[in-house]
């Protein structure tokens, strides 16, 4: 076997090296393909960026045109005996290269924007984290306690569940006129939608991972003398922590993609506003830019609570495997 | 079997004037008539029938028969996890009506609490019992010593081996001062080496306690070991076989796995268990393996 295979060979678990090599590798895999695209004229590249208009007087300097009607005017101007334009191959505006992403990244988070009334990315930033965190909220207040019960107690979970099952598969935009009637255009119909997304999934899961405690530790706990109130609050909820736990990073994530979708509901504000607004403007570095940072803020949070994770629950086996 | 070795009824006078004096102390455990039907995939299941045993105080009982004759489901309702179905089970002459700390119980399975420290999980049953702080640590370092394990008494059970793990439930039993302490297999689990280092641990801890144990497994030789008398069930229904007064004398050690009273003990309950002349249930003929030969003819193993 050839030394790639037998070292990406193995089924059974990796070790930290190959872990993280092969994590990096994930990331630099896409980036490279992207770096292959923007930056290797021969790769697609199917317009031309004009350096020189020439004699054609509906070019300009910076101005993308198709390749075949860059090809006819070079040959119009030739025929006609006028400067010949210049160019060089480019991908279309939607695909910015990755440098000019990287310096947009760090112009939006560094400097103020030009106009002084619309916000600056770290402002909308702010903003949609802070719909974020009260989505989440409210929805955990209510799904958290729900979902237990739901699992510990059969009468209880046998009365929620069909409802939630079925209100589960509405869509949580569709509600979004519904929102702003009730809840007027500002923050409120927007963190309406991220709950109504959130709290369905939230008590079916919990409610699951409930159900999944070890029978024998409630078991061993009921011939210790434990009766039913304290069976709840000092055995099963204490049993489901990490299980608990890890099931709230994954619905803050779940959260997390509803937050776009949101912040459309009623006036544009936070992030998505940002984003909307350059598209507009055909920034489409200020747009990958934006798509990145709520990316690194979604993946970077759940990395850093996946580590607090295995520092708190350190009996918990299956945090060594993920 | 040759005619030179004891009956298993054949019993010297030490164990006969031992077994005088167990009858003497009070009942503290009584089966009557306990039936449990429940209903299965298949339509209705008596998993039991007609149980009647009554142990004594100080007494241990070991529970024992092939796999689907109700030793879990007797224990279980002995614990109160369950209800039987019919009959009555008492404990001091009063019935059993559910979970509690007066019968102590101690599962195959590791059931310790894995969020808490072995001490914690030791202070667990006197706190629920409304024992202050400080008692009950008291009582949990007490047993942890009992049963060797003070040194560990900070440290999780994920970071304990299998047989420390049982010593830290038997403790965590122990600690409430059961009437009846329950064990449900719980060396099933462990290596030999293990088993036979905890059958002694828990042979001690009876000698030197006020304990009553009543105590399920399917090792023949684990049984006669241990016990004073051994219950053997049999399956589907479950039903009571035998009641077999163990002829082996006390204290018990590995040399008397090799005596004769050992062995008529053994063969007897060999016997029950597995008759050999009972055709195969279908099911297990549908499943039996059908080997052939793999290998080259002229490379044998045997």
């Amino acid at each position: 076997m050839s030394a790639i295979a037998t070292w990406i060979g193995d089924y059974t678990g990796l070790d930290a090296h190959k872990r993280t090599l092969l994590g990096i590798g994930s990331f630099l895999l896409p980036l490279l393909i992207w770096c292959l695209v923007s930056y290797v004229p021969y790769v697609w590249h199917p317009k031309v960026l004009v350096t020189d208009p020439g004699g054609v007087d509906y070019f300009q300097v910076g101005s993308l045109v198709d390749k075949s009607m860059f090809a006819s005017e070079v040959a119009n101007m030739e025929k006609q005996h006028l400067a010949i334009p210049a160019g060089r191959p480019a991908n279309p505006i939607y695909l910015p290269e990755p440098l000019e992403v990287a310096k947009a990244l760090y112009t939006g988070l560094t400097r103020t924007p030009q106009q002084s009334d619309t916000p600056s990315m770290p402002a909308s930033l702010w903003h949609s984290i802070q719909v974020i965190f009260w989505g989440f909220l409210i929805s955990s207040v209510i799904g958290v306690p729900l979902g237990i019960l739901s699992g510990t107690y059969a009468p209880v979970g046998r009365l929620n569940e069909p409802f939630v099952e079925f209100f589960r598969y509405l869509p949580a935009p569709a509600f979004g006129a519904l929102a702003v009637a009730i809840l007027g255009i500002y923050d409120g119909p927007k963190i309406a939608i991220i709950v109504i997304g959130t709290l369905f999934q939230q008590v079916l899961i919990i409610a699951n991972t409930t159900r999944k405690l070890e029978a024998t530790i409630i078991e061993a706990a009921k011939t210790l003398g434990t009766k039913s109130l304290r069976l709840l609050t000092r055995v099963v909820v204490p049993g489901i922590l990490p299980d608990l736990y890890r099931d709230q990073r994954i619905l803050l994530g779940w959260a997390w993609t509803y937050l776009i979708v949101a912040e459309l509901i009623g006036t544009s504000t936070g992030i998505t506003w940002y984003i909307t607004q350059q598209a507009r403007y055909q920034h489409f570095e200020n747009v990958y830019a934006g798509i990145v940072i709520i990316g690194i803020i979604g993946f970077g949070t759940d990395l850093i609570l996946a580590q607090v994770g295995r520092r708190l629950f350190p009996w918990d086996r299956t945090l060594d495997r993920s | 079997m040759e005619s030179d070795l004891p009956s298993y009824r054949d019993q010297s006078e030490a164990v006969k004037a031992r077994f005088e004096r167990i009858k003497q102390r009070e009942v503290i455990l009584e089966v009557r008539k306990l039936g449990k039907r429940f209903r299965g995939p298949q339509g209705e299941v008596e998993a039991l029938r007609d149980i009647n045993f009554s142990v004594h105080r100080r007494e241990f009982l070991c529970v024992i028969g092939p796999s689907g004759c109700g030793k879990s489901t007797l224990i279980r309702i002995l614990a109160g996890l369950e209800s039987q179905t019919s009959g009555d089970a008492l404990l001091d002459g009063k019935p059993i009506k559910g979970p509690g700390q007066d019968r102590g119980m101690v599962f195959q399975g590791y059931s310790l609490f894995p969020w808490l420290t072995v001490k914690k999980n030791v202070m667990f049953g006197p706190q629920m019992n409304g024992q202050g702080r400080d008692e009950a640590e008291r009582d949990a370092l007490l047993w942890l010593e009992l049963v060797g394990l003070q040194k560990f008494a900070n440290a999780y059970p994920h970071q304990l081996s299998g047989g420390m793990r049982q010593r830290v439930a038997i403790a965590r039993a122990l600690v409430n001062q059961p009437r009846i302490l329950l064990m449900d297999e719980p060396f099933g689990a462990l290596d030999a080496q293990t088993r036979a280092k905890m059958q002694s641990h828990l042979i001690d801890i009876w000698r030197n306690v006020d304990i009553t144990v009543l105590f399920i497994t399917h090792d023949l030789d684990e049984a006669i070991y241990l016990a004073d008398r051994i219950l053997v069930l049999k399956a589907h229904p479950g039903e009571v076989q035998e009641l077999i007064e163990v002829p082996v004398l006390r204290p018990r050690s590995p040399a008397q796995l090799a005596s004769p009273e050992f062995f008529a003990t053994k063969a007897r309950l060999e016997e029950l268990i597995h008759p050999g002349q009972e055709p195969e249930p279908e099911d297990e003929q549908s499943v039996k393996p059908h080997m052939i030969r793999l290998t080259n003819v002229a490379d044998n193993v045997e």
